[in-house]
This record gives C-alpha cells, sequence and structure tokens, in this order.
C-alpha cells in the first residue's frame, strides 16, 4: 500500500480496502525507521492522528472530501502551520510555533490531508555548497561579480567575460546539508538498485558511511516522499529547490507559474521567484495537489485571477504529433555528465518519433542568469531577513546593553555563514552608490533572460525540454570536497532561469544512472500553460517507465537503521 | 524594528505618486534639490497653490531664509494600509496588531483601497498629477520603533509630491529599569507624505502652509490632522544664504507637534544660524529637536549618521495602476478599479471655494475670511449668526472677529468653548441693528453675555435700562442743559472748531449713560446752534 501512489491509494481509501487511521500508523512507523534520513524536522504525530480519526469519520459517513481526505502529506519546514513549530532549520526560528497556517498547509487540510510532519532543508532554504566557500562573500567577491553592462544599454554582451570566468564559487548549490538539523540522506542511498551496483565496485568504500545528498533546499520533502512516509509533500521552487532534489530522488518535482498558488505563509527567501513545489512519485498526483493548491489568494496581492479548471485533471495523451519541443543549445554545457547529456537526447528522440516535431531553440542570456540571480537572490534576502530581529518572535541573545548590541548578536546567533554572507551582499548590492550598477543591471538582465522564453514560446514551440541537474545525486564525502565546487555551483543553471522568468517547469525521473542513481530531465511550459506542461510530461512518464525504489531491505532491518544513526551522527560532527 | 517599510516612490528610483503639474510659477533660489541630498528626483512647478502669508522680516535684508517641509498625515481609515487591522487612537498597548503587523515571517501585503483612494483625493484637491502607474519601494532600517492675525497676502508654496507610506509603531524608553518598550498600534497605519518645496521664508510662511494642508485634508475627510494626537507631523528643513548666492546649509528640524510650535522653531532656527554664521561660525547638516519649554532647537546627535535605506522595488505588490474615464476597460469590476474621474466627482468643497464664496456673497476681506477658516467652528458659527440675525454681513464678521474671536483669544478658549451661542450674538447685533441698542451698549451687554448667567440679550438690556433714549423731547431737554453748562465749547463750536461739536456729543451721552444715539444728538445739537 505505501508503494502505491496517491490516486492509487485514494481509491483504496474511497474503496475501503485500507482506513485514513491505518494509512496514518503505517507512514508514521516507517517515519520512525527511516529516521536516519533526518528527512523530518518536526513530526506531528498526534495532529496526523487525529486528522485521519476526523478522516476516517468522513470516510464512514460518505461524506469525504475529495481525492486528498486521508491522504499523508508532508510539508517543508519553511510553511508555516499553526502550532506546529516551524524553523526553517535556523537557530533564529528554533521554538517558534506560527499562530496561522500558510494558506496552502489550509488548502491540503482543507482537503482532508494528512499532516505528518515538517521536513528538512537547507537553512532558510538558502541551499549552499558548503560553509568554508561562503566566508568569500564579502565587499570582494561581490565586486567580482559586478555586471557591467553599459549603463544606457540593455545588453548584456560585455557582461558576458565577467559571469563566465568567475563562475561564482560561493553560489549555493543546495544539498539540503546545510540546516541546523544536519543533512538529509537520500533514500536511494541504500536502494536495491544502487547497493548492487555498488558491491560490483571493487573500489567502494564503506557503504554505509557513503551515503548520497538529496539535492535541495527541500531535500527532506523528498526523501519523505521517496521514502513511502508520504505521498506528496510540498516544497519551495527559487531556483530549482524542488525540481533538483526531485531529479535526485526519483520524484516528479513541480514548480506551478508564479502566480499561480499562494505564497502567503511560506517563509519568504526570493518574494519574486519563491512558489511552493510539489514533489509526488507521478505526474498524476502532483496535477491532484496541485488543483488543490491553485488559485487567488486575497492574503497574496501577486496571485492571479485566471479561471482555472477544477478538477485538475490531466487528459491522457494519445498523440504528440501536434506538439513542438525546444531543445535549448545553451543548456549543453562542457559540465554536463555523459548520461544526463544521452538521456536527454534520447527523449528528444523519442518525441521525434513519436511524430512531435523537435527543435533546436537559443537561450542567449542563460549564462548570466547565476549571476544576476545572485544579485537578485541577495538583495531579496537582505530585505526579508530584516524582520529577524529577535524582538517579536524567535531568537533573543542575551545580550541588554542596547537595542543595536542586542540585534547585532542575536543576528550573529541566529543565522549560519550562508544566510549573514547572503544578508551582506545583498545590503551591499542595494547601497545608493551600488545600486544602479548591481541591482538595476540584474533586473535588466532578469527581463532579459525572461524574454528568451518569451521569444522560444513565441517561435512556435509548446514545452522546452531540457536536464534538469549536471548529473546523478553525489555521495555526501564528495559533495564536500572542495573541487566540486565549481562543477556543483554550475548545477542550478538549468532551473534557476525558469524562476526568474516565473514560468512552469517540472522534472520526470527517466532512468537509473550506470550507478543505479536516479535522473531526472526538465519540462518549461508557458506561463499558466500549467496544464499542458503537466499532460505533455505525463505522456512522457508513460513512456520511460521509470522502476520504482527498491527499499525492502531498509525497512526489514531496523538493526541496519540504528547502525546508520550512529555513523550519521559521526559525519555531522565533521 | 526592522520590518520594511513600503512606499510609493518615483521614476527610476522611486514613482512619485502625485506631484504638481505643469502651470507657471517663478522659482526662486537655486533649482530644487541642490540643498536636499534626498533623492526624488521629480521637480515641478505649482498650478494650485498652498495660499500662505508672507511678511518682511525686519533688519534681515542680508540674510534670506529657504524653508522646505516634510508633512506626514496618517489617513483616516478604519484598517492600516497593508493589513486588515483597525486603526484607533489611544487604545490598549498592541491591542491593535496583526500578524503582518508583527511582521510575522511568510505574512504578506495587502493594499488598502480605502488608502490609495484617500491618497488620490488629496491629490486632486492639491490638483496634483496623478501618476496612472505606481509602483511600491521597501525601505529598510533598524529602529525599535497658528497665530493667524497679521496681514495675509497669498503666495504660493509648491506641492513636490505626495506618497504613501506605512506608519511605525512606538517605542518607549523606560530609563529606570532600561527597557524598551514597543507598541505595534500605530505600525502599519497608512500615511500620506506631502513633501513642500522650500518655498516659505519665515516660521508664519510655514505655519500658515501647514494649517491650509490641515484645513484641506479635514475638508477631504483623508486625514483627521490633529497635530497634537500625531496625525499630522512636520518637519522642516531649514538654511539661510545672502540673495543671489548659492543655498546655505540646511537642518531638519522635528519634534514639531503644534503650529505655533512650528512657526517659533523655524524662527529660532533661521535667527540661531544667522547668528552662527555672522559670529564666523558654520552651520553643520543635521537633525535639530525642538525643545518646547526652552524655545530652541537642539541638535540630536544622530548616532547612526546618514541612513542609507538600501530601498528596493516592493516584489509583493504589484503594479498600482489608477484609471480614469478614458483609461477604464470596458466591463471592469468596480470593486477592482480605481478611477481617478469618480473620485474627482466626490471631492467636496475646498477651503480656497470656501473663502472666495465668503468674499464674494458677504463682501468680506479675504483675510477675513482666512480668519473665519483657520479658527475650528468659527466658520459655522459665523454662518448661524448670519441665519438668525437681519444684521448687514459686514457687522456680522466685525462683531465675530474682533469682539467674538478677541474674547476667545484672550480666555484661550476654543468656539465650541463660547458661553455665547450664534443665536445670543445674532439677537444682540439684532439690537444693535434696530437702533434698540447702541455699539458701546451692545458691548456692554456682550461682556454680560459672556458671564454664562443665562440671560438673553433682551432680558440684560431691558434689566440695565440700555435702551437707546428715543424720547427726542427729553434728548432735547438733556441738550439744552449740557450748552448751558458749557458756554465755552458752545462757543468754540459758533467759532468753527471742528472738534467742538464731537465733545459736546460726548458730554450728551454720558449725560445719558450712553442710551443715546449721537446720530441724533448730532442733529439736535446742530439745529440748535443753527449750523
Amino acid at each position: 500500500m505505501l508503494g502505491r501512489s496517491l490516486r492509487e491509494v485514494s481509491a483504496a481509501l474511497k474503496q475501503g480496502q485500507i482506513t485514513p487511521t491505518e494509512l496514518c500508523q503505517k507512514c508514521l512507523s516507517l517515519i520512525k525507521k527511516t529516521k536516519f534520513l533526518n528527512a523530518y524536522i518536526t513530526v506531528s504525530e498526534e495532529v496526523a492522528l487525529k486528522q485521519a480519526e476526523e478522516s476516517e469519520k468522513r470516510y464512514k459517513n460518505g461524506q469525504s472530501l475529495g481525492d486528498l481526505d486521508g491522504i499523508p502529506i508532508a510539508v517543508k519546514d519553511n510553511f508555516s502551520t499553526s502550532g506546529i513549530e516551524t524553523t526553517c532549520a535556523s537557530n533564529m526560528l528554533k521554538g517558534y510555533i506560527p499562530p496561522y497556517n500558510a494558506t496552502v498547509v489550509q488548502k491540503l487540510l482543507d482537503q482532508g490531508a494528512l499532516l505528518m510532519g515538517k521536513t528538512n532543508l537547507d537553512e532558510f532554504a538558502m541551499g549552499v555548497l558548503l560553509l568554508s566557500s561562503t566566508l568569500e562573500c564579502n565587499g570582494a567577491i561581490s565586486a567580482r561579480c559586478s555586471l557591467r553592462l553599459p549603463a544606457s544599454s540593455d545588453s548584456p554582451d560585455s557582461a558576458s567575460q565577467v559571469a563566465g570566468t568567475t563562475g561564482m564559487p560561493h553560489h549555493s548549490q543546495s544539498g539540503s546539508t546545510d540546516g541546523v538539523f544536519g543533512p538529509v540522506k537520500n533514500p536511494w542511498s541504500y536502494s536495491k538498485q544502487y547497493r548492487e551496483k555498488r558491491k560490483q565496485n571493487p573500489h567502494s568504500e564503506n557503504e554505509d558511511s557513503d551515503w548520497l545528498i538529496t539535492g535541495g533546499s527541500s531535500g527532506g520533502s523528498a526523501a519523505a516522499v521517496s521514502a513511502f512516509t508520504c505521498y506528496a509533500a510540498l516544497g519551495s521552487d527559487t531556483g530549482g529547490s524542488t525540481r533538483n532534489p526531485a531529479a535526485h530522488c526519483g520524484l516528479v518535482g513541480f514548480k506551478p507559474s508564479y502566480g499561480l498558488v499562494s505564497r502567503h505563509g511560506l517563509i519568504p527567501l526570493v518574494n519574486s521567484m519563491d512558489v511552493p513545489g510539489i514533489l509526488t512519485r507521478c505526474v498524476d498526483d502532483a496535477a491532484i495537489v496541485l488543483g488543490a493548491l491553485a488559485g487567488p489568494d486575497p492574503r497574496d496581492s501577486t496571485t492571479v485571477h485566471e479561471p482555472i479548471n477544477k478538477p485538475f485533471m490531466l487528459p491522457s495523451l494519445a498523440d504528440v504529433s501536434k506538439l513542438c519541443i525546444g531543445i535549448p543549445k545553451e543548456y549543453l554545457v562542457p559540465e554536463l555528465s555523459s548520461e544526463v547529456q544521452s538521456l536527454w537526447s534520447k527523449a528528444a528522440d523519442l518525441f521525434e518519433s513519436e511524430g512531435a516535431k523537435v527543435i533546436e531553440v537559443s537561450l542567449p542570456h542563460t549564462s548570466y542568469s547565476i549571476v544576476c540571480y545572485h544579485v537578485l537572490c541577495t538583495s531579496e534576502v537582505a530585505s526579508n531577513m530584516a524582520r529577524f530581529d529577535g524582538l517579536q518572535y524567535g531568537h533573543r541573545c542575551d545580550i541588554d546593553v542596547s537595542t543595536e548590541a542586542m540585534y547585532a548578536a542575536t543576528r550573529r546567533e541566529g543565522f549560519n555563514d550562508v544566510v549573514r554572507g547572503r544578508i551582506l551582499s545583498g545590503n551591499f548590492f542595494l547601497l545608493k552608490e551600488n545600486y544602479e550598477n548591481y541591482f538595476v543591471k540584474a533586473q535588466k538582465v532578469r527581463r532579459l533572460i525572461a524574454n528568451d522564453f518569451v521569444n522560444a514560446f513565441n517561435s512556435g514551440v509548446d514545452v522546452l525540454l531540457t536536464p534538469t541537474t549536471l548529473s546523478e545525486a553525489v555521495p555526501y564525502l564528495e559533495f564536500i570536497k572542495e573541487d566540486n565546487r565549481t562543477r556543483s555551483a554550475q548545477d542550478d543553471i538549468f532551473t534557476q532561469a525558469v524562476n526568474m522568468a516565473g514560468l512552469p517547469a517540472v522534472s520526470i525521473p527517466v532512468a537509473l544512472s550506470n550507478q543505479g542513481l536516479p535522473i531526472g530531465l526538465q519540462f518549461i511550459g508557458r506561463a499558466f500553460c500549467d496544464q499542458q506542461l503537466l499532460t505533455v510530461a505525463k505522456w512522457f512518464e508513460k513512456q520511460v517507465q521509470f522502476p520504482v525504489i527498491q527499499l525492502q531491505e531498509l525497512m526489514d532491518d531496523c538493526s541496519a537503521v540504528l547502525e546508520n544513526e550512529k555513523l550519521a551522527s559521526v559525519s555531522l560532527k565533521q | 524594528m526592522a520590518a520594511p517599510m513600503l512606499r510609493w516612490g518615483c521614476r527610476g528610483r522611486r514613482w512619485a505618486f502625485a506631484r504638481v503639474d505643469g502651470g507657471s510659477c517663478h522659482r526662486r533660489g537655486a533649482p530644487t534639490g541642490s540643498t536636499s541630498n534626498q533623492i526624488r528626483g521629480e521637480s515641478s512647478v505649482a498650478q494650485q497653490p498652498l495660499h500662505t502669508a508672507q511678511k518682511t522680516r525686519k533688519g534681515e535684508h542680508k540674510w534670506a531664509a529657504v524653508v522646505g517641509l516634510e508633512i506626514h498625515a496618517q489617513i483616516s481609515s478604519n484598517s492600516k494600509l497593508f493589513s486588515g487591522s483597525q486603526v484607533r487612537f489611544s487604545a490598549p498597548p498592541n491591542s491593535l496588531v496583526s500578524f503582518f503587523d508583527a511582521s510575522l515571517p511568510g505574512t504578506l501585503p495587502v493594499l488598502n483601497r480605502r488608502c490609495v483612494e484617500a491618497a488620490v483625493m488629496t491629490g486632486l484637491a492639491l490638483n496634483c498629477h496623478i501618476n496612472k502607474k505606481s509602483l511600491f519601494d521597501r525601505k529598510h532600517y533598524f529602529y525599535a520603533d497658528l497665530p493667524k492675525q497679521s496681514q495675509v497676502i497669498p503666495k504660493t508654496v509648491r506641492i513636490k509630491q505626495i506618497q504613501l507610506e506605512q506608519d511605525s509603531g512606538k517605542s518607549l524608553h523606560d530609563n529606570l529599569r532600561s527597557q524598551t518598550l514597543i507598541d505595534l498600534n500605530r505600525a502599519g497605519v497608512g500615511l500620506l507624505e506631502v513633501v513642500l518645496e522650500p518655498d516659505m521664508s519665515c516660521g508664519e510662511e510655514a505655519a500658515t502652509a501647514v494649517r491650509e494642508l490641515q484645513l484641506i485634508l479635514q475638508a477631504l475627510g483623508t486625514s483627521q490632522a490633529n497635530m497634537a494626537e500625531g496625525q499630522l507631523r512636520v518637519d522642516a528643513n531649514i538654511s539661510v544664504h545672502h540673495p543671489g548666492e548659492p543655498l546655505g546649509v540646511r537642518t531638519e528640524v522635528k519634534n514639531l507637534n503644534s503650529i505655533r510650535f512650528l512657526a517659533k522653531a523655524i524662527d529660532y532656527e533661521i535667527q540661531r544660524q544667522i547668528n552662527e554664521l555672522e559670529n564666523g561660525g558654520e552651520i553643520l547638516n543635521e537633525t535639530r529637536s525642538f525643545h518646547h519649554k526652552l524655545g530652541c532647537t537642539m541638535s540630536m546627535r544622530d548616532k547612526e549618521g546618514k541612513q542609507d535605506y538600501r530601498f528596493m522595488p516592493e516584489p509583493n505588490l504589484p503594479p498600482l495602476v489608477l484609471y480614469d474615464a478614458t483609461s477604464l476597460p470596458a466591463g471592469a469590476d468596480p470593486q477592482q478599479v480605481i478611477n481617478i474621474d469618480q473620485i474627482r466627482e466626490t471631492l467636496p468643497e475646498l477651503p480656497s471655494v470656501t473663502r472666495e464664496k465668503l468674499v464674494q456673497q458677504y463682501g468680506m476681506l479675504l483675510e477675513h475670511s482666512f480668519t473665519l477658516l483657520n479658527e475650528v467652528g468659527l466658520l459655522e458659527f459665523f454662518q448661524n449668526v448670519i441665519k438668525e440675525t437681519r444684521a448687514e454681513p459686514k457687522k456680522v464678521t466685525s462683531w465675530v472677529l474682533n469682539t467674538f474671536l478677541g474674547y476667545l483669544k484672550q480666555q484661550n478658549l476654543a468656539v465650541s468653548e463660547s458661553p455665547v451661542t450664534p443665536s445670543a450674538l445674532a439677537e444682540l447685533l439684532d439690537l444693535l441693528d434696530s437702533r434698540t441698542i447702541s455699539s458701546s451698549a451692545a458691548k456692554q451687554v456682550f461682556e454680560e453675555l459672556w458671564k454664562r448667567e443665562g440671560k438673553t440679550p433682551g432680558q440684560i438690556v431691558s434689566e440695565k435700562q440700555l435702551e437707546l433714549m428715543q424720547d427726542q423731547g427729553a434728548l432735547e431737554q438733556l441738550c439744552h442743559s449740557v450748552m448751558e453748562a458749557h458756554p465755552q465749547v458752545v462757543m468754540d463750536v459758533k467759532n468753527r472748531n471742528p472738534r467742538a461739536i464731537n465733545k459736546l456729543i460726548g458730554l450728551v451721552r454720558k449725560a445719558t449713560q450712553s442710551r443715546a444715539d449721537p446720530v441724533m444728538i448730532k442733529e439736535i445739537l446742530e439745529k440748535k446752534l443753527s449750523l
């Protein structure tokens, strides 16, 4: 039952094959068994059981609220949940219990979903490679990523050298490794598929300590769904934070169009790019959740009043011959692993062989997206983090010499180096003397990047097909090696530009790598054509028949779990 | 508080929500902005001026003062600018605080339609150009939270811009326990920021401009504009220079919580700067606070120095688009759009129009109309008297502005606290008009009325026997006796001394205890002296 999709288990609930309470208890017990994955920060067992009880009553009375009634879900710990601690994996918010529910959380609860818990993430969803790299994040590094555009021109031609050569080494590549609650372990580390491949490899080290990262920043949500502890999870997606871990964990990771789903209650990273993301095991499940979440919210003025077809059903596409698939040539970067590249190419061939038109398109400003994102992201971060001053809520230091000293110490203690680094650079970019040179130029580049997509879609392309990540998930020990920095820093390149343009995008698991690890590909759609995008993704999902993760060994062997837990705590201290 | 503040800002960095448009008016001194380190780019010229008094200052010919004002008016609305919390003065601390006001993470601003309408209305009333598209900016900072008797010559003060902002909370410092207490009731209340160009040159001009703005806001109902309750806050930017030379370094004077103090503080600061410069000192670009009791301004010694508010566009609010009759999209939901033309139609009568009407209808001087409007409730009092009396409007004006207002000022009373009602004054003026009493008797009656003994003017007149002597024979008799008693004065009259007749009249009036009409006395005397 646990391995089924949301839709399947929903049908089982309706038919009475299982009750919501039974389902809830199974998930809770699995959450306990997989505790070493560190997917959850808070497990809301009591809340979930109570919700299950109520759901059960509704089913008995024939008053089910719909597809989500009685379905266990998990929510990233940067969505406000009334009465349940919401930490953003930061010392700053440890112990903070919001008095209200985020709109998306409320909508899921209104549909009868069971909230299993709050999932782990990088602090404030700021994924990062590793701590030492952020120490460069001061004036020196800020100056290096200056966008040297001629003031009178919108053309960033002269910026190419700057963006191309510096590569922003400290730029976030999140691994869900950098919250105060420790890193999240990728369930695929313990899959039969991966372990069998590892055995064939004579160089394989201690397999228990050699676990893989999930990607981030919504790594906890991805691990929770991937390990069958829930049927869907909310992530957030600012530069790829939902799609990236989805690709690494073999899941569907969907980022809706900006403005389709309310951000009210989502603790912001970058207001102008954040969207609630959806992680599920198949495209239809993502559509069900999207159907529950989409729609205007009077509490979020950026939600649009577009009419949405509800229920959000996806037709099964029989014929793709009328489709035009765009392949952005700039996405073929040298860092792309040959395996991903070959799968990308096969996917394009698949569409072509089924009659779709597949054309190469150009998104010429792609290479500027990382540096542009850095300026905009840090600026908004600096602004959004200003509210955490220890006065009204959250962490407050013991120093009471003066209000200023209290602010300073509170923020020093509350934020990690990554967050502080971004606040410093963001404030630097927003200074009066720097504003035009950084923020305004970055905004112009953002417009150019968004226009790239508009031009591609205007040329007749229905959806774009790209890789989601450069490669499959890497082991944590390898991930934190310094020489991985540059390569990983580029990893957001396929996902980030989509957020700057506000477009819908979805990562679909395609196949296992030679190592037995999932690889995902991304589809990008026109703004507010989320349904069309998911319909294409659903067709593709059906063609590729991605294998189910085999975790039997893990679930049966509790002693192995305990052993792993010890090792996890050792590796944390390093 | 570290909560971002939102403002409508101007082209490039911010958008001015409203600015004065077109028109022609000469500017004086250097162009705007040369003394100002503010980044507001809009410069504009006046169309609809705020009228202020112009008064030449004695002995200061070599120095010219330049005064600009930044005024914050709390918008009169039921709820705050970006949240649904109630707006109420003197509510228990922190009882009007929404999650957004407390800046709980994840909360987002939702624009209050009423505040936008109030800003549009104020902009229209001040004849400002209303930008059809406005963007919101974020501002960052860390912070735990007329005496109008002189001559009025209308003068122009230009309005630079009007912006919508959020008010801050209040911090209360308890030095004994070294605690800071914070009340967020005020945090997030909508503010209209009105920037007046440095077109003023003394405290009184500034005071008049603020009073006029106050009247306009009150007439519109967009702000209660009560300075004592902090609904209207004024900061003054002041500098002095020699005419023809560049503007001097300016100081900003804060903490001006009444119009009287505003005028005082500005005049003090101008004099201080002149003294400083004449004694070889220099003026620092600093913020100064006005000390009410000492009547002087003092440096606030800003620890932080110049603040960089690090403005950035507010990402959580889409651009605000306003429509007019021509741009309104067909089929638009009236609840979802703001139509400038529709608001224009609801504009009430503005003080300048009211004054013009008073001048035309009652033939009063413009300066009298200013006084009538400037005193709270005085216009209504005046209109009520006019309604009930047969007396000439000019008479009513004179009595209301001189006698009535004089008594009020002397005892520091508001119109609403007056012991004399409009009906009582109307009755008194009727008695005067029908020549039942003389004007000096009328003054006596007024004084009696002021004592609040509950008597009507008629009762007072009969009790005190203040009626004019109407008996011609008796008056002639009296005149006769006076002439006999003062032969020398009679002689003087006959010798064509023009003043002598007045002396005789005075003597006769004295004999009647001022109850006789001097005109009548004069007629009798002239007849008797065969003049």
